[in-house]
Parts: structure tokens; sequence; C-alpha cells
């Protein structure tokens, strides 16, 4: 279980542009939920996820991933409960590396780094494999650089890299915004698929309200740094993406 | 030119090779323009000069000298990483500060060796002992960069913000990198002394554009992907650039003498530098006509 006991995030403490984005915020997340997170420019999305990640410090409160405290980690150091996809392509993999280079490095996620090679054999049938499965023509392409691929595909493996090793959250940060309606689609099914194999805890924050929607067990409509809409079960089933409009 | 300059540019070229290897580590691997270079040749050949001078084997002088490089290259990421000034900055200050560390350990501006015992045993064991260390390197340095950890350097100089994403620290592997190439420009110096007889203040005056003019050459003539390719053809980068050198001051080509050396170095890395630029606009007119 995730959970954010009354925290406060300000930006820009002591200068002219001081803005505070969370006071007292709390909210949790239960093990195996799925939330979608929706809301206008500002709302605090981004910032949510950028505190769990550990991004953006707390001026107060408490984060916990289960039993384990975080508040005062950072990012590299709770990297091992944690797995993001960003946004742009272009920015949440190594776009000089080669594929199998690039799932090495998040195969390593959470173990210590030693000096033994970072590819093997075995490792290679592993990845071919899991990018096999994924079918979007990518298991004969290993050697590739990771910039020789769209943006989709650079989507689909960065998926890859954040469930090759379990997580106590993954953080989705708009990642299909980026892409064509038709990778959207292929992108946000195969999430769909690692989801349910994996069996994660995931927050994805999104644009689209019907996505919000169609996707996952819970949605948060969040406003000026407050959930101003928390929907689960049958009211959420019930409820058509036209009526999120006035919360905007 | 003759046989014994041919041969003096490829044991330049050697030499410098080791060089050519860290300013890739720098500026290539985790891209990061470290200065301190020009601080840490010198650092490296007045460590173990000073120390076979007062009768430490030679074997141990130079792993002074490399620990001592190691140190230098600490003292700037430290610098960069924990107190956040500017790389470039940061090595300019220790190379700076080096100009004088160095004439401490040495107690005079220069210190001859050439009565002293060195790791090289005669004057025609030098070629084959560079052309080993150069190898070895090499092996060393590509089971090194395709490991775990080696990868996880690499990373910081790709996407720097992802890293720690995937439990990457970005400030210690910085350091790590600096240490890293600047232990192996001290270990340059220290050949450098050994296999010319002298260590003297002032030789550290243009390493890194020499490293770096190296490095670009080699990128641009061999232009590959693999690290072990890549390494090589630091190393050829930097014989090449000797060679070209030497062929340049020796054979009276328009007038040019051996002072000229420095301006001949920065115009061949202006050169390298346009090269792929031009080659851009050419191949794009040549398919704009066809």
């Amino acid at each position: 279980m995730i959970r954010i006991n009354k925290i406060s995030v300000i930006f820009g403490r002591g200068t002219p542009l001081e803005h505070s984005v969370f006071q007292d915020f709390t909210l949790q997340i239960q093990t195996g939920e799925f939330v979608t997170v929706i809301g206008g420019n500002g709302a605090g999305k981004s910032t949510l996820m950028n505190v769990i990640s550990g991004d953006v410090r707390v001026e107060r409160g408490q984060i916990w991933l289960d039993e384990k405290e975080v508040t005062t980690l950072r990012p590299h150091e709770r990297s091992a409960l944690i797995s993001r996809v960003f946004q742009d392509p272009l920015l949440g993999s190594f776009s000089d590396l080669t594929i199998e280079e690039n799932l090495s490095l998040a195969y390593s996620r959470g173990e210590t780094r030693n000096l033994r090679p970072a590819l093997n054999k075995k490792l290679r049938d592993k990845y071919r494999t899991i990018l096999a499965e994924i079918g979007i023509n990518l298991e004969n392409r290993l050697q590739d650089k990771m910039g020789l691929l769209s943006g989709g595909q650079r989507q689909a493996v960065s998926l890859l890299m954040a469930t090759l090793q379990p997580a106590k959250i993954l953080l989705l940060d708009e990642h299909t915004a980026a892409l064509d309606p038709k990778m959207e689609q292929v992108v946000l099914e195969l999430t769909q698929k690692l989801i349910l194999e994996h069996q994660l805890t995931v927050l994805m924050i999104t644009h689209s309200m019907n996505q919000a929607l169609a996707y996952g067990n819970r949605t948060l409509v969040m406003h000026q740094g407050q959930v101003v809409k928390d929907l689960q079960g049958e009211a959420r089933t019930a409820l058509q993406a036209s009526e999120l409009i006035p919360f905007f | 030119m003759n046989m014994i300059q041919f041969l003096g540019a490829l044991e330049l070229g050697l030499l410098y090779g080791v060089i050519t290897i860290a300013v890739y580590l720098t500026f290539r691997v985790i891209n990061f323009p470290d200065l301190t270079v020009d601080g840490s040749f010198p650092l490296g050949a007045a460590v173990a000069s000073a120390l076979i001078v007062k009768g430490v084997d030679p074997v141990f002088a130079t792993l002074a000298a490399i620990l001592a490089g190691c140190i230098a290259g600490f003292v700037t990421g430290y610098l960069h990483v924990r107190w956040k000034i500017l790389g470039l900055l940061a090595g300019i200050l220790t190379m700076t500060a080096l100009y004088s560390i160095n004439l401490r350990i040495m107690g005079k501006p220069n210190i001859a060796l050439l009565m002293e015992p060195t790791l090289f045993q005669g004057s025609n064991t030098v070629l084959p002992a560079l052309a080993t260390i150069a190898i070895v390197l090499i092996v060393l340095l590509t089971i090194f960069l395709g490991s775990q950890f080696g990868l996880a350097l690499r990373s910081t100089g790709i996407n720097p913000r992802v890293c720690p994403a995937y439990g990457i620290n970005v400030g210690v592997m910085t350091i790590i990198g600096l240490c890293l190439s600047n232990g192996l420009v001290a270990f340059a110096g220290a050949l450098f002394a050994q296999v010319h007889g002298f260590a003297d203040i002032s030789m550290g005056t243009g390493t890194l554009i020499v490293g770096l003019a190296a490095v670009i050459v080699g990128e641009t003539l061999f232009h590959s992907y693999r690290i072990w390719l890549i390494l090589i053809s630091c190393v050829l980068g930097s014989i090449l650039y000797y060679l070209v050198i030497a062929l340049a001051l020796n054979t009276n080509f328009a007038g040019l003498q051996s002072s000229d050396l420095k301006l001949v170095t920065s115009v061949l890395v202006v050169v390298a530098l346009l090269f792929p630029q031009f080659r851009q606009k050419i191949l794009s007119k040549y398919r704009g006509i066809s």
C-alpha cells in the first residue's frame, strides 16, 4: 500500500514566486490498484508523481511504500521500489545504447551493479523472448540503437524496462501523449497486459478523460492540489467521460 | 621523414593513445569536458620522477603517479558534483592548482631521469612495451565498459535525467569517471617521463587538445559503435596525429617549424570538427543534383 500522509509541497520558497502545490495532501493507494489521474494544467498531477519518485521533496508529511518510509530518500535511493515510464519517448531511455543494453540497465534496477558482463547469452535470450511477446517486431533488433526506434516502439520498450524488476508502484506519466492514435492504442494495450501479468500497483496520469475511465479501477480528478473526485466501483463504471468536463 | 622520426612519432602516438582513451572516457563516455588533464599529465610525470630520483622502484613510482592522478580527478569531480561548480571551471581550477603542486612535488621546474632506473630497460624495448600497455588497456576497458557497472557509467553520459529512475547515482558515476580518466592521464605522464628521461613543469600545456584531436581523428576515420573498436580508433587516431605532425614539421612543408606545433594542433582539431559538417553539405548537394 502506498500512503501519502499530509504532505506539503511549496515551490520557490522565500521568493516572490512562492507557490504552494500541496497542503496537507493525503492519499492512499491499495496494493494492486490501478489508479488513473486526470486534471487540468497545474492541478498537481505531475508533482504528485514526482513526490512519490523523490524528484520533488516534501516540506512536511511522510510517504510510505508498504512498511518503508521513503520521505527523505533521493530518487536513485528509492528506485528499487519504484518503476517509471516518462512522457517523452526521447527522454525516457538511452538513445545511444542498444535495445539490449537499455534492457540490461533496467534489469539491474534495485541490484548492486558489479563488474560482471552486462550481457550474456542467457540474458539475450530472455530479452528476445519478452520482445517477441509484445509483437512489434523488435526481437531481431536487440543490437540496434534505441535512438533508431519510433516513439511508440521506444515507449513499448520503456514499459518492458519498467516491468523487468518488481516495484511497489509503477508510475506512468502520460506515457502515450506523444504518440499517434494507432501506436497509442498498441502501447495502452501493452500497458494493460503487463500490469495484469505482473499484478502491479499503478498510478497513471492521462490527459484523456476516456482513457482515465476506460483503464484501471479507480480514477482521481485533481484540481489545485486537491483530489476533488475519487471515483471507484459502480459510481465510476456508470460515469460518462463528458461528465468529467465540469471538473476542469 | 626518416625511420627514426617515424618510430619517434609511433612512440609518441602510443603514449598519447593512453591520454586519448582517457579523454574519450570524460568527453564522450560521461560527457564531461574535463580540463584537469593539462595538470594531471605533468602530475603523473612529477610524482613518478620525484620518487624514482629518491630511489623508489619504478613500478611503485608509476602506481603512485596513477593514484595521484585519480585524486586530481576526484577533486575536479567533487567540486562539480558537491558544490555545483561548472564542469569546465572545476577542471581549470584543479589544473591551475596542480601547477603549484607539481612544482612542490618536484622541488624544481624539471627533473632529469637519464641515469635512473625506469620501467623500460634499453631504448629498443620502449615501442613493444608501449604497444603491450595500449593493448592491455584496451582489453581491460572493453571488459569494464561492457560490465553492469560500466554500462551504468556510460548511461550517465547519455541521459543523466533518467539515470536516478534506474538507481544510478549520476554524481558518484561522474566522480568515478574523472578519477579513472585522470589516473590514466597521470599514468601516461609517468610513462612519458620514463621514456624521455625527464619531467618538466610545462609539459602539460596542450595535452588535452592533443587528446581531443586524436579522439576526433579516430572517430572521423573509423566511425564505429563497438567499444573495443572505438578504443582502438582512439589509439590509431593518436598515432595518426603524431605521424601527420611529424610529416608536417619535418618535410619543410609550407615552411612550418617545430614552434608551430600548437598552432598546427589547433588547426587540425578545427578541421576535424568541421569535417563532418562539410561532408554533410557536400553529400546533400550531390543528392540534390542527382
